[in-house]
């Protein structure tokens, strides 16, 4: 067949007239794609879960203080959900971005997986038995040769039975230096000590309040018990309560207030003082404060001298007239309360604030009423026999000058710290100061961080001893973070433990046992779960069928406020910082229910929540007011550099109206060193630009603000 | 109980919603959802619940924020044919009659993306990426939603495999309803601030039903004057609707640039 250019031509057209009218193309491009997806050498071949019987396990979750039931959805023995616990006391089925992220934190591979030592550039395994041995070995040298004190103990755990066994082992170990990390309950407690002379912890009665007058608190930012403070906000809004936002910047909480009144930041206490004087000025006080009050004339008289509305009104920055009105519309509410704690709560305040804060429900008549504020007595159901022994030294449960640690550390009036136990805590990053905190760290012979994740402070140890993470222990879970009433609840293993971790308890019982002798003898348990149990004795079954257990106090009762202990606060106040050319901006730290800035990192569910306005690839941004952006020449998302008198960054500017002019604000939870991939390497820590500024009166930690600048880089 | 099937709905009260992101991290973890160690790339982020912030554009002092949840809409169009059902050419995608639920088929798709460019609320994500869990991360995957792999879109189902498995029980208990609370989504359990009211819009016992008041005869639109539904002059007949109290957040729930008046805001 002779093929001429006519038939080749008009083959040539058949043939694209054939395929332009087949699916063929359309089915080569479906198959393709199919083949690509289903292809077996792929690298990354996209798993198949495999399937099992459900379950449903409910503990309690313990990754911040506010203590939520969960219930944990199980394939066999792989937790594949965490929900909220429906009916449990605290979050009633709710749960927050934390909480829900948790398998992240079970499953991670950022886990520490069995005990470590420091060598030359790295950690090497060890076995337990080799650690204990090596430690207890140490800490008997330390105490042969007469350095009992010379240990020192930080733990976030605080009061609940694990936390009470390292303060056991402290004691009859012979040292004074079992360090809690402070939060603003701290505050509270000792403003509440001093003017109502009573050991307890202010606690507020949201729920049924009909005013809530917050000083820069982040009641809908983490403060407290986060999920119950969504449920309190929602009744808000049903019940027509009005909520106030004394803050500098436009959080969350600002954002859902009915009323936002910016500050200049560190001025909460003199505008709260500002209101207490137009409330007792115009008489509108509970006129029982004034005959049980002692020293109530001295108050009026330093609110007369002091905080006239035109003073107030020039030094935090608010008008007169707005002044006037919160104070009115606070006092005549038929149930107000005011509340303290920056952001989550996670830091203590200056003293004369948290005094002035009481003294304020105190004027509205809210001690003991629904709505108002009553004291809780710490719950106290764990009782020991006193360790016995030569070398036990009565230790100071409420020694929380942790920010004097560098101090401490390196000499001074005490013998240096020879040897340092960390646990459940994270003080190389969440502390003020962390860089200096970590240099003096780093002076210290013996480090021990009992943590399940290679976080900053594990990372800079010299034996890092893995513990259970929350969801494999039984663990008893202390709620008083700004619960109504307080509650213990139960963490119980949900699975098995995954790596070769054991229970902080465990690691502490079985130390004391290395040690021998009368250290040894304080600690007769079996172990942690033995001692748990033993410790509640009666109450254990009431605790482990219903996973809670109410720890109501007597009420304590509130009459006699002693104004006094505020009127000698105010006198010890230092002034506020004046304009300073050097320094002209303020830097606050904020916090976010979608960046967690306390020891347990934020999990990567929880960092993709994150705004492309916070981070952007490695840079945080630092919220700046259009005004302040225009007079430093700073452009919307352009690099700067920020500059504290404790250290020096480079950031990003975010331009925002919700913020006041020379204000700027940055989050806190980023800029990890350590913890893991997703994490790490991201932002700016911002504890590390910012020193502790002591109280007066407590001797907390009280900085939140530090004076700052901002330049282009 | 009416035979022509159910139409499930959602309702978000923006007044109460406070922007913690529960309802996004309650999703992932409930949908598999893939994560990379850099997300701060939005438009590659797969977030198939994702909380907007709106403001309302005033300086300082006078700033407001608003926080909008926005899952798929699971828009019904006329008679079923939403704007990604439409262009469909895989059919990975279909309106479900008997739910009201636009369905995601992974595996049929083919990642030729013209249901993202048709979905006016963004709702549809695109995995650029192979999904990788570290390692151990596995163990958390729920086997009852599958892992998507890389070339393909995904999106909300208001978790289709719930409805399945309440279903399954109902049958197995030899009922043929489901209760009000048997079938609820992730985000509607885990939202803290109780925002989310989820339901059957053809019930009228159900909250989500009460509240709305969806009219029929005008493709589900609200009748409560307090509710209000994204892009609503579109046509597309969302299925999730909105309630807040401050009129600029409905102004700019419905914006249209040709009016001038929202133009630039989102």
């Amino acid at each position: 067949m002779k093929i001429d250019r006519r038939s080749f031509l008009s083959l040539a057209a058949g043939v694209a007239a054939g395929t332009a009218l087949t699916p063929l193309p359309l089915k080569l491009t479906d198959d393709l794609s199919i083949w690509t997806q289903t292809f077996r050498y792929m690298p990354n071949e996209v798993p198949v879960p495999p399937d099992g019987a459900v379950s449903v396990a409910t503990s309690v979750c313990s990754l911040c203080p506010g203590g939520c039931g969960i219930s944990v959805r199980k394939i066999d023995n792989r937790a594949v959900k965490i929900e909220g616990r429906q009916g449990y006391p605290v979050n009633n089925g709710g749960i927050c971005t934390l909480g829900l992220a948790g398998l992240q934190l079970l499953y991670g591979p950022w886990r520490v997986q069995e005990p470590l030592k420091k060598k030359e550039g790295g950690f090497e395994k060890i076995s337990w038995d080799q650690a204990l041995s090596e430690i207890s070995g140490r800490l008997n040298d330390l105490r042969r040769n007469g350095k009992s004190p010379s240990v020192a103990a930080i733990t976030g755990a605080g009061q609940n039975t694990t936390g009470r066994l390292l303060q056991r082992f402290l004691t009859v170990f012979g040292s004074p230096h079992f360090i809690r990390i402070p939060a603003v309950d701290d505050s509270l407690a000792f403003a509440a000590g001093r003017m109502l002379g009573t050991a307890g912890v202010p606690a507020f009665d949201f729920e049924n309040s009909s005013y809530v007058l917050s000083f820069g608190s982040g009641l809908l930012d983490g403060w407290g018990s986060p999920v119950r403070m969504f449920q309190a906000h929602s009744r808000w809004k049903e019940n027509g309560a009005t909520l106030v936002q004394v803050e500098a910047r436009l959080s969350n909480t600002a954002a859902k207030a009915d009323v936002w009144v910016p500050v200049k930041p560190g001025t909460e206490a003199t505008l709260a003082l500002g209101l207490a004087h137009v409330i007792v000025r115009d008489g509108l006080h509970d006129p029982a404060i004034e005959a049980a009050g002692k020293a109530f004339d001295a108050f009026r008289e330093l609110l007369k001298s002091r905080y006239a509305p035109g003073a107030v009104a020039r030094q935090t920055g608010v008008e007169e007239p707005k002044i006037e009105k919160l104070a009115r519309d606070f006092a005549r509410s038929p149930r107000p309360v005011a509340v303290c704690g920056k952001g989550a709560g996670q830091d203590p305040v200056e003293s004369l604030e948290a005094m002035a804060v009481l003294a304020l429900n105190a004027l509205a008549g809210g001690f003991n009423r629904s709505g108002g504020v009553r004291i809780n007595a710490a719950p106290d159901y764990i009782h020991w026999p006193e360790p016995e022994g030569s070398a036990a030294q009565k230790s100071n449960g409420t020694r929380l000058d942790v920010h004097r640690l560098p101090e401490l550390i390196n000499g001074g009036a005490q013998p240096p710290v020879q040897a340092l136990f960390v646990m459940e805590a994270n003080p190389l990053f969440t502390l003020h100061g962390a860089p200096a905190l970590a240099g003096a760290v780093d002076k210290i012979p013996l480090v021990v961080s009992l943590s399940s994740y290679m976080d900053e402070t594990a990372a800079a140890a010299d034996y890092v001893l893995p513990v259970h993470a929350y969801l494999e222990r039984y663990e008893d879970v202390l709620i008083t973070a700004g619960l109504k009433e307080p509650l213990v609840g139960l963490s119980r293993p949900v699975v098995k433990p995954k790596f070769g971790s054991r229970h902080a308890g465990d690691v502490l019982i079985d130390l004391a046992r290395a040690m021998g002798d009368d250290v040894a003898a304080a600690f007769p348990w079996e172990n942690f779960e033995d001692c748990l149990k033993q410790t509640m004795a009666d109450k254990w079954d009431v605790l482990s069928d219903q996973g809670y257990l109410a720890e109501t106090g007597p009420e304590i009762p509130a009459g006699g406020m002693n104004f006094a202990a505020l009127v000698e606060s105010a006198e010890l106040q230092p002034p506020g910082q004046g304009e300073n050319g050097a320094w002209p901006l303020t830097l606050i730290p904020y916090d976010s229910m979608r960046l967690w800035g306390g020891h347990i990192g934020t999990p990567p569910f929880v960092l993709k929540t994150v705004a492309d306005t916070v981070l952007k690839q490695a840079d945080v941004f630092v919220e700046v007011n259009p005004v302040t952006a225009e007079r430093y020449h700073l452009a919307d998302g352009r690099p700067a550099f920020l500059e504290t008198p404790a250290g020096k960054a480079r950031v990003r500017v975010h331009v925002t109206d919700g913020i006041a002019p020379d204000v700027i604000a940055m989050p806190r939870g980023l800029g990890h060193a350590a913890y893991d991939d997703y994490l790490a390497e991201k932002g700016v820590n911002i504890n590390a630009l910012i020193g502790p500024v002591e109280d007066p009166v407590s001797g907390l930690d009280v900085a939140w603000g530090v004076k700052a600048k901002l330049t282009t880089a | 109980m009416s035979n022509h099937g159910k139409k499930y709905g959602m309702l978000i009260d923006l007044d109460k919603c406070t922007g913690c992101g529960s309802c996004m991290v309650a999703c992932m973890a409930e949908n598999n959802v893939p994560f990379k160690k850099d997300e701060s790339n939005k438009l590659v982020s797969i977030t198939w619940m994702r909380v907007y912030r709106l403001t309302n554009g005033k300086p300082f002092p006078d700033t407001e924020i608003c926080y909008l949840p926005r899952p798929c809409m699971q828009c019904e169009g006329e008679h079923g044919h939403s704007p990604c059902v439409s262009v469909c050419p895989a059919v990975a995608t279909d309106y479900d009659f008997s739910t009201g639920i636009v369905s995601q088929i992974p595996t049929r798709c083919f990642g030729c993306r013209y249901c993202m460019a048709a979905c006016p609320y963004h709702a549809r994500y695109f995995n650029w990426y192979d999904p990788i869990w570290p390692k151990g991360m596995k163990e958390s995957l729920s086997p009852h939603v599958s892992p998507r792999m890389r070339g393909v879109v995904e999106k909300c189902t208001f978790c289709f495999h719930r409805y399945q498995q309440a279903m399954e029980k109902a049958y197995y208990e030899s009922r043929e309803e489901l209760e009000e609370n048997e079938y609820q989504t992730a985000c509607t359990q885990a939202c803290p601030a109780g925002a989310i009211i989820f339901g059957d819009l053809n019930n009228p016992d159900h909250t989500v039903t009460r509240v709305v008041g969806p009219d029929d005869a005008h493709g589900g639109r609200p009748k409560n004057p307090a509710v209000f539904r994204l892009l609503e002059r579109l046509g597309t007949n969302p299925k999730v609707y909105y309630t807040s109290t401050r009129e600029w957040v409905r102004r700019q729930a419905d914006n249209d640039a040709a009016r001038g008046e929202n133009a630039g805001r989102h």
